[in-house]
């Protein structure tokens, strides 16, 4: 957020930069041209409320002159079917002053791609804005056969065209010449709009147009250009539908939109095919003038890797294989660090221990305050490295083919291939695995892959699950080739890809909105070589988003479990064991409190503790039970652990505590409920909202309840207690 | 005449008819898909659903229902 990011200094007597708008299409590579345009001089933060990254820079000219860059998000029409879309829509039609009041509009192109891409520079240049077309790629366009007559092009567009290649910087001197050029000497006369529209049309979209004039200071061209859209798009309409003003006026816009759409029915024209065919007739003509095509006779490189990367049978044993591969990497990678960052916490802890008087201040900043940092910081390891390779394989262009390969699976649950990549990478942890569903772009989809993330089994409830398997089911071969322990894991992650269905479906009727149906319209870009700097900067975003916004609430939820888990304190004159202090503590109290809702499910107040403590993260629970029994190693393979748990035996009774069915049930517990606070923090911070992640933890936590009660209850039913 | 969705691997086709009666029609419009417009279908997913497709020098992926509304020549 702004108060994190790094200023950037205006050199003094100067006037405030100029504000240059840089748009184009996704997978243009706009993103290298904004860094070679502005170097490092980068701002990153968000739009206000939304978690769309927002970027602006620094740009140099001739003479010492500035301007400001605001890099925006990528996107394929001004008709705004996403969030995306429609912050960068508002931006240039002088909506939104987030970034300023833009004067200039740079639009990226890849040359190779350039029919579909003049759509949004015919858009753009209606608006009447000053506009400068970014050619980029001029390399592959020629190797793919397509020849550019660059002059006639800007002769035909009425702006200037820079022919660029992006990756070798070629052509970003002659841009920022042309940009400062145009800063410095505004053209006079701006094209008087691209589009010709022909009397009825022009008739029909009048009073749309002139409603316009009373609700903005777009100029003329630019309020038939938006009235087209509106007349031609609902989401458009809808857009103006949502601006403050009397009733009446409204009324009026609902019914000149109408009146518009009647009118050109009666002559047989579709209307919501009118602004992209009228748009396309004009591209198509100017395509044909200025470019010649001679599409070679061999497929090229990207064709040749997509018939084995997206093969019938070699695709999907490919994408299991690399993420395989990916998880297994980042578990190995992230192992050493992970270690060294508890070490360095738990020596901060003492040194801090040391130099400061007992107390509980003392208490509060090595058990609560050094011990939630760690508890911040573990996390960073697993963030950085996943995104490490999720950002590769996204700039590689290999993210589509995966969406593309599974996108039919996904369709059953309402979602589309996007989601995969969120959900899979929740199996190793939920926290990227969220704050990877930023590329899907239907803002329902999205949610509901937030919301169900975290039913797949993380690398965090292992430790759980080994610690009961290890303690309570017997190594006995099942079916002569697998084993029950082998089996019972198995079933445990199986049960939570199941709740994740079953909790997807429900959610899918509950956010029903009857006129966003999931679709699946989505470009196959070719396969090009992945930026370095663009995979770091992601990294260092993802890392930075989470210290900042998701760390505080976790930090302060830890020292919330803190002070339960140790006030209020005894005398430090009883000789307490750990055990009587923690049965003691607040926490000791609420856990013998929710003893009669937690025993039907099997659990006694000692496991309630460790589900109170437990909601740090879940392996917690292991740790707060080597607490209990007084056991040195506090680890889920220690045999002194396992065996304590074993022979707990009721002291009135006389009967052992824990059985294999309780263990069961605890599993199932931790299968489906919501253990962890890093996950709702991460859940406020992607949603923007505390809704979304008390829903979370309610819906799971109730599911985890009514599982663990009916696995238990028909265990002892069927007298297996 | 037939449905986009009912192409094979390999086949050209013109675009000849586009209801333009929902949305997503309108959608793959301003991704370039008019009637006139030249197509080819490149694959089919694993699981038979989404397909892919080559229109104006790109590479472009959709659902089966989506290609269903569109009336195509084959050449």
């Amino acid at each position: 957020m702004s108060k994190t990011a790094p200023t950037i200094d205006i050199p003094p007597n100067q006037l405030a930069p100029a504000d240059v708008a840089l748009i184009g299409n996704p997978n243009t590579g706009k993103t290298s041209i904004f860094n070679a345009l502005t170097g490092l001089r980068q701002k990153i933060g968000n739009y206000p409320g939304v978690t769309v990254e927002r970027k602006s820079g620094i740009m140099d000219g001739p003479e010492g002159a500035v301007a400001t860059l605001h890099d925006l998000p990528g996107l394929y029409s001004l008709n705004p079917k996403s969030l995306d879309e429609k912050i960068a829509r508002d931006v240039l039609l002088g909506e939104s002053h987030e970034d300023g009041n833009i004067k200039l509009v740079v639009v990226v192109v890849d040359a190779a791609n350039l029919s579909r891409n003049l759509y949004l520079v015919s858009q753009v240049i209606d608006l009447d804005i000053s506009v400068i077309v970014a050619l980029n790629m001029m390399d592959s366009a020629e190797n793919a056969g397509v020849h550019i007559d660059v002059q006639a092009l800007s002769k035909r567009l009425s702006v200037p065209v820079v022919p660029i290649v992006a990756t070798r910087e070629t052509g970003i001197d002659l841009l920022r010449k042309e940009i400062f050029a145009a800063i410095k000497n505004p053209s006079p006369e701006l094209p008087d709009g691209i589009l010709s529209l022909d009397d009825t049309i022009s008739t029909s979209i009048a009073p749309v147009s002139d409603w316009l004039i009373e609700h903005t200071e777009l100029s003329s061209s630019a309020r038939i250009a938006e009235a087209l859209r509106i007349i031609s798009s609902d989401i458009s309409a809808d857009v103006w539908r949502q601006i403050d003003g009397p009733p009446d006026c409204l009324a009026h816009f609902n019914e000149f939109v109408a009146d518009a759409r009647a009118q050109l029915e009666e002559r047989d024209i579709s209307w919501r095919m009118l602004e992209a065919t009228l748009r396309y007739r004009q591209i198509d003509e100017i395509y044909a003038d200025t470019v010649r095509e001679v599409r070679p006779e061999i497929d090229s490189i990207s064709v040749r890797l997509d018939m084995v990367l997206t093969h019938r049978f070699a695709g999907p044993i490919i994408v299991v294989v690399l993420f395989a591969l990916i998880f297994q990497t980042v578990f190995s990678w992230a192992e050493w660090p992970m270690d060294l960052i508890e070490s360095a916490v738990a020596s901060a802890g003492a040194a801090a221990a040391t130099q400061m008087p007992e107390g509980m201040i003392r208490n509060l900043t090595v058990d609560g305050i050094i011990a939630g940092v760690g508890a911040v910081l573990v996390f960073l390891p697993q963030i950085l490295f996943l995104f490490f390779f999720l950002a590769l394989l996204e700039d590689t262009g290999y993210m589509a083919r995966v969406a593309f390969l599974m996108d039919r699976l996904m369709k059953s649950l309402g979602l589309s291939g996007r989601s995969v990549i969120p959900l899979l990478s929740s199996f190793a942890c939920a926290i990227p695995g969220i704050m990877a569903t930023r590329t899907i772009s239907s803002a329902r989809d999205r949610l509901i892959t937030i919301m169900i993330a975290p039913l797949m089994s993380c690398s965090a409830r292992l430790p759980v699950y080994v610690l009961m398997i290890g303690a309570f089911v017997p190594n006995e071969p099942v079916l002569v080739i697998f084993s029950l322990p082998g089996v019972t894991l198995l079933t445990m992650y199986l049960l939570g890809i199941c709740a994740a269905i079953a909790a997807a479906l429900v959610f899918k009727r509950v956010l029903k909105q009857s006129d966003t149906p999931t679709s699946f319209i989505m470009e196959l870009p070719p396969y090009r070589r992945p930026s370095i700097r663009w995979v770091l900067m992601q990294m260092y975003e993802r890392a930075r988003i989470f210290i900042t916004d998701a760390g505080q609430i976790i930090l302060a939820i830890s020292i919330v479990l803190w002070f339960l888990a140790s006030y209020p304190q005894a005398d430090s004159t009883d000789n307490l064991t750990p055990r009587e202090r923690i049965s003691e503590s607040y926490a000791g109290q609420l856990g013998h409190a929710i003893e009669p809702a937690i025993k039907p499910l099997g659990f006694d107040w000692k496991l309630g503790i460790g589900l109170i403590t437990s909601f740090a993260a879940r392996e917690v629970l292991v740790s707060t039970m080597a607490t209990i029994y007084n056991v040195e190693e506090a680890s889920e393979t220690s045999v002194d652990l396992r065996t304590a748990l074993r022979n707990e035996t009721d002291p009135v009774t006389g009967e052992r505590v824990y059985t294999p069915l309780v263990a069961v049930s605890l599993m199932v517990f931790f299968v489906l409920a919501c253990q962890c606070m890093a996950t709702v923090a991460i859940v406020k911070r992607e949603t923007n909202s505390w809704l979304w992640p008390t829903i979370m933890v309610s819906y799971m936590t109730g599911l985890a309840y009514l599982a663990s009660l009916i696995v238990y209850q028909t265990g002892i039913g069927l007298g297996l207690g | 005449m037939c449905s986009l969705d009912s192409l094979l691997p390999g086949d050209k086709a013109v675009i000849s008819s586009i209801s333009g009666k929902t949305n997503e029609e309108a959608h793959l419009m301003e991704m370039g898909l008019l009637v006139g417009t030249q197509v080819e279908f490149i694959k089919t997913a694993p699981l038979g659903d989404p397909i892919e497709l080559r229109v104006r020098g790109y590479h472009l992926s959709i659902r089966r229902s989506e290609a269903h509304a569109i009336l195509v020549d084959k050449i």
